[in-house]
């Protein structure tokens, strides 16, 4: 498998959201704006690459025994960087975001593509599998972001879009909303694999 | 697909009822209402029910068309839909309310789960439920009543020394709005207050209630026109009375019990009838609860299944956040309906008692 298979099988094919819908937590929970989405999308991905890189180069050293653990150590000190990181220049998006940062650590993404992916391959593959997949987790969040933001308040990163006229249908920016929505997507995604 | 599940034993009376010739009978049961609503309400109400119907039957078909199935909307299944939908909503809402209403109950609350008979949850109440939650604002406020003081003035006459907070603390236009206000207001003492609710539920609010000379959705307000179609619908044994009656009951004894403000059976003995009447109690209860798809099939889960709706209704009106629970109450009684099927299988003939 060439490595840009492994860069692109992640956006569509493999898509961590609507295919392998892993990670649905903070789908669900920050998909409310384009702004969280991205931002979101963002954390998990520079998570994502780098646990992938450092998994990739320590594999050899890990007893399988205690592999779950380990990955655990490396992810959550990257996880405490982006948080910092995240606090210190982007506060507000920090403050919305909130406790999904830190939960960030047990991300079903981020622990699953470790396991099955930069455990057993070698770095430049687990690179590439990383973007991918963080590409592909990000473009999902800002597909559902969009929806729910331009329905649920007729704004698309926080710009009015759509005429005043238009009553916004809160239920697009409440939980239910986010559901749907992503039900919905997953739906239509499946049929034009049919 | 009847043919193919008769499998009882013979002798077999088959009999000319169909999944149409009930749903057209439940459209005329529910014409009454509508008039009803056409004349408190005007031409408006009319026309909302109508789009709401016209968008339901062509969500139904245009969905059917593209999951290649046989389009069925000659069955009156999505027109019963339709109507249920735009009942539910207050007079004075824009055209699209009903429109977007009934697509979603179509399209998201019966069709994605494989059309009529395979849906969880009562489309129109889904619809609705979606309304509220989209545009509460829309749903549950502005009111229009053809006497908007009428019910409080009866409320409040006779009364002395009444603080002149008291009709600001009243001025809601639903009698349930108006009850759950009294039960939250921090503005006069409970006692003032169950003075207030106890004077409100007097035989001439009754009256208005029963006639429907409240404020409300178009559907719910008369309740002698609701109980015609209903007597119409249970005379054709199209609904059972199971459903129904343990529903109310359910709903009598409570509020009964836990109705008043100042503690238990502090009520005065017409506020149970206030609560039957008021809100979409018999619209619910009588065409939304006995849904044939989404109800018990065995008679003990019937009653449970009314019982359990009677309790919700009774805990959302008197401690929840909405003045009127009947929707929810039966949408979350849906939820339960497959394992209150499971639990009360009944006993088959000749089987010995465990």
């Amino acid at each position: 498998m060439s490595v840009i298979k492994e860069f692109t099988k992640g956006i569509v094919k493999e898509n961590p959201v609507f295919v392998m819908a892993l990670g649905l937590c903070p789908v669900l929970a920050v998909s409310s704006s384009v702004e969280n989405a991205i931002g979101m999308g963002a954390a998990a991905t520079f998570v994502l690459v780098f646990s992938n890189i450092f998994i990739s180069l320590i594999k050899g050293f890990i007893p399988s025994k205690i592999r779950i653990p380990s990955y655990i150590v490396v992810i959550a000190s990257f996880v405490t960087i982006v948080d910092m990181v995240m606090e210190a220049y982007v506060p507000a998006l920090h403050k919305n975001l909130g406790l999904f940062i830190p939960l960030i650590v047990v991300n079903c993404i981020i622990l699953g593509r470790a396991e099955a992916f930069a455990g057993k391959n070698n770095l430049i593959r687990s690179i590439f599998d990383g973007i991918g997949m963080g590409l592909g987790f990000t473009l999902a969040l800002i597909v559902i972001a969009s929806i729910r933001e331009v329905l649920g308040a007729g704004q698309f990163l926080g710009f009015n879009v759509l005429p005043v006229t238009f009553k916004p249908m809160l239920v697009a920016i409440l939980a239910p909303g986010a559901f749907l929505v992503m039900g919905l997507l997953m739906g239509l995604m499946n049929l034009k694999k049919k | 697909m009847s043919d193919v599940y008769a499998v009882s034993a013979a002798p077999h009376i088959k009999q000319n009822i169909s999944i149409s010739s009930v749903m057209w009978q439940v459209v005329l049961a529910l014409t009454p209402a509508l008039l009803v609503g056409i004349f408190f309400f005007g031409i408006q109400s009319f026309l909302l029910t109508l789009y709401g119907v016209v968008a339901a039957v062509a969500t139904e078909a245009l969905i059917q068309k593209l999951r290649k199935v046989p389009v069925t909307i000659s069955d009156g299944s999505a027109v019963v839909t339709g109507i249920l939908v735009a009942f539910n909503i207050n007079s004075a809402a824009p055209w699209w309310l009903p429109v977007i209403g009934s697509v979603f109950a179509i399209a998201i609350g019966k069709q994605i789960f494989g059309g009529l008979g395979f849906n969880i949850f009562n489309p129109a109440l889904l619809g609705r439920a979606f309304l509220v939650a989209s545009w509460p604002t829309l749903m549950t406020a502005g009111w229009k009543s053809t006497s908007p003081m009428a019910l409080f003035k009866s409320s409040i006459n006779g009364l002395v020394n009444l603080p002149s907070n008291v009709p600001a603390v009243v001025t809601s236009a639903t009698p349930l709005g108006v009850v759950k206000a009294l039960r939250d207001t921090t503005q006069v003492s409970a006692d003032m207050a169950e003075t207030v609710m106890n004077n409100l539920a007097s035989m001439d609010t009754l009256q208005n209630l029963f006639w429907g000379n409240i404020g409300g959705v178009i559907g719910e307000v008369s309740a002698a026109a609701l109980l015609l179609g209903a007597a119409y619908l249970a005379w054709k044994h199209i609904i059972e009375w199971r459903i129904p009656i343990s529903y109310i009951a359910t709903v009598l004894v409570l509020t009964y019990i836990f109705g008043g403000i100042n503690g238990l059976f502090s009520a005065s003995i017409m506020l149970p009838f206030f609560h039957i009447f008021s809100g979409g109690l018999i619209l619910g209860a009588f065409f939304m609860a006995t849904d044939m798809v989404t109800s018990p099939v065995t008679k003990k889960g019937r009653i449970i299944f009314g019982m359990g709706c009677g309790i919700l209704t009774v805990v959302i009106r008197l401690v929840g956040g909405y003045p009127e629970g009947v929707s929810y109450s039966i949408l979350l009684m849906n939820i339960t309906v497959p394992l209150i099927d499971r639990y009360t299988i009944p006993r088959i003939f000749g089987e010995v008692r465990k």
